[in-house]
């Protein structure tokens, strides 16, 4: 498991139905991209957050592949469509094999 | 065929030099042109239905915002052109995304271009490219 | 003498001194819609060299200065979550969080705004480091962070990001003043293989482009800052540590009596200048 990783989401706490809302989501990750020498001269293995996946209720908003040549500390921005009240989750995977997640309530009125 | 020492010499430097040329050299244009065939299958690509924002000089090639927004897409993959691998991320958009639109920040090891190619729902691709100027700070890098 | 001199060389170069296109010269820094930050004033009165003072922020391209507007853009600011959990957290012989004694970060509003600062107990001016390091050792029974830690770095981060808006106003007169004239004398001091001082980029060439990097006044209101060049968080010293290593010049180490006093000069340079901390740089 990668060291402090940990995310950071912004959702509004409200929306209108059917309303789009803008996410913003970082989470801390070293990114570590397999292009890096160490002091003596060995290859730093390729470890990082392999994609990422974002769902409200049991539908999904998007879906990334990454690849390291996304920066360390991943950033993503997107909008989403809210229909109804509900939980979004945010999954990231780790080449690995663990596993973050985090979710957030909004509602809608 | 005989060689004195001095040809033989010659001869292995040359190919010890030949050698040494990074096989990156050769293979970038046709890695590039594999990332792309991986995610089109080979199909037209289109201009125009897919705007690409990146900074014309980044202030820093290991921390780049780009922005990419396709209508009616159903993916966008961001390739970096001139990066150790091509690829950089691929954006799929599921059911509850409100607009094809997606902001991150990559990784450029050089001044090279950015490229973003959109397949739309219908089944079509369509491609817009930046060319992103990186440079070498003055202290400390 | 030498400040004579070197304040007329600064004159006659700073007058030439224009942002290149890539800074926006009237853009304003507004965090969350609601942090208003003061990123150019006239400089205080113990400075000579420069009319005004303006902050790193202005110097950075249009894409990096958005990258500070927003906490959810800033990634420093995930930085910044995790001392927040730290700040809660017990650790040491007697049983305390930083919680136990400051409730919560919110309440260290102000502080950074004035640091580095004489300490009458301890009889000698302090950074922001250095208390954390007190806390510890002396109210908490716990170990000191390392000087440039990550979790250090992360700390002074979070008390920062609370006074952030608030004009940095660090004391030169009294005790600390010593002190100060130390660090003022370091400042203007050219060392190294290329014999550079800080005055020689900071002050008589801020807005040149020195290769391909936009040099800015070298204030420290934005610090921590998250770099985008090592994408994490720079501390104070740690950065001192990188230019003084940059002139080719033996550096100090962070936490030195030396670091110390240039800190607090170059605070007081840009006392005026709102906290930034956690800021975002190149």
């Amino acid at each position: 498991m990668a060291e402090n990783v940990k995310p950071r989401v912004r959702v509004p706490g409200t929306a209108s139905a059917g309303e789009a809302v803008t996410i913003k989501t970082l989470i801390s990750h070293p990114m570590e991209s397999g292009q890096r020498k160490d002091k003596d001269g060995n290859v730093i293995p390729r470890s990082i957050i392999n994609r990422f996946v974002v769902d409200f209720n049991d539908q999904n908003v998007m879906d990334v592949t990454i690849e390291p040549a996304v920066s360390t500390n991943p950033f993503f921005e997107f909008e989403a469509v809210v229909p109804e009240s509900g939980t979004f989750t945010f999954t990231w995977y780790d080449d690995d094999g663990s596993v973050y997640t985090e979710s957030k309530d909004i509602e809608v009125s | 065929m005989e060689l004195n020492r001095r040809q033989a010499l010659t001869l292995a430097l040359a190919a010890t030099a030949l050698a040494a040329l990074p096989r990156d050299l050769f293979a970038a244009s046709a890695s590039l042109d594999d990332a792309i065939a991986a995610f089109t299958g080979g199909a037209e690509i289109g201009e125009g239905g897919v705007t690409l924002t990146a900074p014309e000089i980044a202030e820093n090639g290991n921390t780049v915002p780009v922005e990419v927004v396709a209508p009616g897409a159903e993916a966008i993959i961001i390739l970096a052109a001139g990066n150790p691998n091509p690829d950089v991320a691929t954006f799929h958009f599921g059911p509850l995304a409100a607009s094809q639109f997606a902001s991150t920040r990559i990784r450029l090891a050089e001044t090279q271009d950015v490229i973003a190619i959109a397949k739309m729902t219908d089944g079509t691709f369509q491609q817009a490219s930046q060319e992103v100027k990186v440079t070498i700070g003055g202290c400390g890098g | 003498m030498r400040k004579a001199t070197t304040t007329l060389m600064g004159a006659a170069l700073t007058v030439g001194a224009v942002l290149p296109l890539a800074a926006d010269e009237d853009a304003q820094l507004v965090v969350n819609g609601e942090i208003e930050m003061v990123t150019r004033a006239e400089a205080p009165p113990h400075v000579d060299g420069i009319r005004e003072v303006i902050s790193g922020w202005v110097f950075r391209s249009d894409e990096t200065q958005a990258l500070q507007m927003d906490d959810f853009d800033n990634p420093g600011m995930i930085f910044v979550d995790q001392a927040r959990d730290m700040f809660g957290t017990v650790i040491g012989s007697e049983d305390k969080s930083c919680a136990s004694c400051h409730e919560n970060p919110e309440a260290l509003r102000g502080v950074r705004a004035v640091y580095p600062k004489w300490d009458q107990a301890a009889g000698e001016v302090q950074t922001l480091e250095m208390q954390v390091n007190e806390c510890l050792t002396q109210q908490m029974g716990a170990d000191p962070l390392g000087y440039t830690s990550g979790d250090m770095t992360n700390m002074v981060a979070l008390i920062s990001s609370v006074s952030r808006g608030m004009p940095v106003d660090v004391a030169v007169d009294g005790p600390a003043q010593s002190t100060w004239e130390m660090g003022e004398e370091l400042y203007y001091t050219r060392t190294g293989q290329l014999e550079l001082s800080c005055a020689s980029c900071h002050e008589q060439n801020y807005g040149n482009m020195i290769r391909a990097d936009h040099l800015s006044q070298g204030h420290i209101n934005g610090f921590p800052t998250y770099r985008l060049k090592n994408a994490k968080l720079n501390a104070v010293h740690a950065r001192f540590k990188g230019c003084v290593r940059d002139t080719r010049a033996e550096t100090f180490a962070p936490g030195s009596p030396e670091f110390v006093a240039l800190e607090l000069y170059l605070a007081s340079r840009g006392n005026g200048l709102s906290v930034e901390g956690p800021s975002v740089r190149n």
